[in-house]
């Protein structure tokens, strides 16, 4: 995973609230066994159309959303399955955070450990944010801030954690498996 | 309860700068969310830390046709074959035992854990599954995963972990004649919304949930992922503790004495203090089915769709193809699923078959019963409960996930309504343009006779 400061970018807006990863992903890409090339599945069944044929009316695919990092999202995003599947597919597809007033929580946790930014907004910043498809916006990593173009500041929660692992780009189990030694003293210590 | 299970698990405790390195007592893995995992030790040198608290088994892209699992026919979908020949060749490689794709022990991941005595009070269970929720029903902190976090487990029995806040839903009352545990669940959710309990582990306490059988507690922490909280727990009590006796995994001797004294510990006391509380009539509780594309969309049978001004409200219900304010009773149904980690276990078997008895699935009907494990199936056709199936022109398959997530090839079609006794009824879950209508076993089995959405007390005996 590579290091995170900040990313700017037009944003591309969905506005439909309670989007579930089985739209992210849908379920019949799921026999794949390896992390790379899952952007041809994103949001497979509202972009593509029965013959693979890219709906335009599909906010995706209009050509201002092109090279867009930043997805803004109707209420609370990435519900339902574990799949980490949306999270790769959304980074494979080029998209970097998405911003939402609610993110479910194992969706959220499978972006960070992707270099996918979760931003949990406050309601004013996220109505401005749908309201103005194709803003260029600054989401400042390190400080966990929103930037709007006329330079407003929202911060949003990122724990200190997560925050330095986007940061520096570091991967959680080289943390953990830091920590074996500590672990193996516990289990012996629970055993006795 | 909970903030006992975590204290005991905390390896290394959380801080304002760190999560909490949490242990994991159990760890269950299945075909589809683990080949990354497995692919991402390879390519470090690790190996599987402690293999004997992982058990892997074959579940949602294995087929449900007895042919492919047993008849020597190939398995139809090659990518799915693929995923089933990986699992295996990691479970060899890396020394986790796996409930192979013949072993009259496989089932669903949360069918079986319960089902062979794995999951006991007290533990922390994690899965590469949402629905990891249903073991929280035996006072587990059971939570579902990523792959990458499958990885971590794999390589140090841990995840790390921000301490979740807790939700109390106090459950009063009692539930009604003919009422299920579902219908509790989804009215449950149809009030407190899909992110509700974002954030969250529920513990459900009170009268209405004590009276529940293990079976039923373990359908309604099943569905608190689709309320979006992480967890849902229950005390464990003497229900708890009748239902693990005997069980191949669960302690014999002087350990289930001790096991026993532990676990009676386990309850929080009648003070603990919650972040949050909510409480719920059991007692009002009508037979529920979804009209729209996610589990907080519910209504009782007998009812009418609700009517709102607002753009994903009625873009649900486009898809869904009903209006505001129509009745659900009478629509017509194409296929009835009775299946999946919510109600695939014996008694949600025996519910469809009360109903079926004697009777027959509506013409142009399609019915398929996919028990939870192939013991579930084993211990139903010893009742003979799959003749009544058959008999009514059911399909009786092997076990496995099958059109709850529609991987393997069970699937609905186009524009089909299907009544399913499984948790999800987002778009195309069970198949591209599929519409699902969630409901109890007793409810699909009445639609399967009628053919139409039908409030199953009307073939109550």
């Amino acid at each position: 995973m590579s290091a995170m400061p900040s990313i700017v970018s037009r944003t591309v807006v969905l506005p439909a609230a309670n989007i579930d990863t089985d739209q992210i992903f849908p379920a019949r890409f799921l026999t794949a066994t390896g992390r790379e090339g899952h952007g041809d599945a994103l949001f497979a069944d509202w972009r593509l159309d029965a013959a693979g044929r890219q709906r335009p009316d599909f906010p995706l695919n209009a050509p201002e959303a092109r090279g867009a990092e930043i997805l803004v999202t109707g209420h609370n995003f990435g519900g339902g399955s574990s799949r980490e599947h949306a999270a790769w597919a959304l980074r494979d597809f080029g998209i970097r955070a998405v911003i939402s007033d609610s993110i479910a929580d194992i969706f959220f946790s499978n972006a960070l450990k992707n270099g996918l930014v979760p931003v949990r907004i406050d309601a004013p910043t996220h109505a401005w944010l749908l309201a103005n498809s194709g803003a260029v916006v600054e989401i400042d990593v390190a400080k966990s801030e929103v930037v709007l173009p006329d330079g407003r500041r929202s911060t949003f929660p990122l724990d200190p954690f997560a925050r330095y692992c986007l940061v520096q780009g570091i991967d959680e189990l080289g943390y953990l498996l830091e920590r074996l030694p500590e672990i193996e003293a516990w289990e012996g210590a629970r055993t006795r | 309860m909970f903030e006992k299970i975590w204290r005991a698990h905390e390896v290394v405790p959380e801080t304002a700068e760190a999560p909490a390195v949490l242990y994991i007592d159990l760890h269950l893995t299945h075909e589809v969310t683990s080949p990354q995992a497995f692919t991402a030790l390879r390519e470090r040198g690790i190996r599987v830390l402690r293999p004997e608290r992982t058990l892997a088994t074959l579940d949602h892209a294995t087929p449900t046709d007895s042919r492919q699992v047993f008849g020597g026919v190939p398995i139809r979908i090659e990518s799915a074959a693929r995923q089933i020949a990986e699992l295996e060749r990691n479970a060899a490689d890396f020394g986790v035992e796996l409930l192979g794709l013949r072993s009259g022990r496989r089932g669903i991941v949360h069918v079986i854990g319960p089902e062979l005595g794995l999951t006991q009070p007290g533990m922390t269970i994690v899965c590469g599954d949402s629905h990891t929720s249903t073991h929280g029903a035996f006072g587990t902190l059971a939570f579902g995963i990523g792959t990458t976090e499958v990885g971590h487990v794999l390589a140090t029995q841990c995840v790390l972990q921000r301490k979740p806040r807790i939700l109390e839903i106090k459950i009063g009352g009692r539930l009604r004649a003919g009422i299920t545990a579902k219908d509790l669940v989804l009215a449950l959710i149809g009030r407190l919304g899909v992110a509700g309990g974002a954030g969250q582990v529920i513990e459900y306490r009170g009268e209405a949930i004590s009276a529940l059988s293990m079976d039923e507690r373990m359908t309604v922490c099943n569905m608190s992922i689709e309320a979006g909280a992480r967890a849902g727990m229950i005390a464990p009590d003497e229900v708890t503790f009748e239902y693990l006796r005997g069980r191949p995994h669960a302690p014999t001797g002087a350990d289930w004495d001790r096991a026993l004294e532990a676990w009676r510990e386990l309850p929080g006391d009648a003070d603990a203090v919650f972040d949050r509380e909510f409480a719920f009539d059991a007692a009002t509780v009508e037979p529920m089915i979804s009209y729209g594309t996610n589990p907080g969309m519910v209504m009782p049978v007998g009812g009418r769709i609700p009517e709102r001004d607002e753009e994903s409200f009625l873009k649900a219900l486009r898809y869904m193809g009903f209006e505001p304010g129509e009745a659900m009773a009478g629509k017509a149904v194409n296929v009835v699923f009775i299946g999946s980690c919510t109600n695939a276990r014996l008694s949600d078997l025996r519910a469809a078959a009360a109903v079926m008895r004697g009777r027959r699935v509506a013409q142009g009907v399609r019915m398929l019963v996919v028990p939870g494990s192939q013991q579930v199936k084993q211990a139903a056709e010893a009742e003979r409960l799959h003749e009544v199936f058959v008999a009514a022109g059911a399909e009786w398959r092997e076990s496995g996930c099958s059109m709850c997530v529609g991987i393997n090839g069970d699937t609905a079609g186009v524009g089909q309504y299907v009544v399913s006794t499984s948790n999800r009824n987002f778009e195309g879950r069970q198949g591209q343009g599929a519409r699902t209508l969630l409901a109890s076993p007793a409810t699909a089995a009445a639609a399967a006779i009628t053919g139409r959405v039908t409030d199953p007390r009307e073939f109550a005996r």
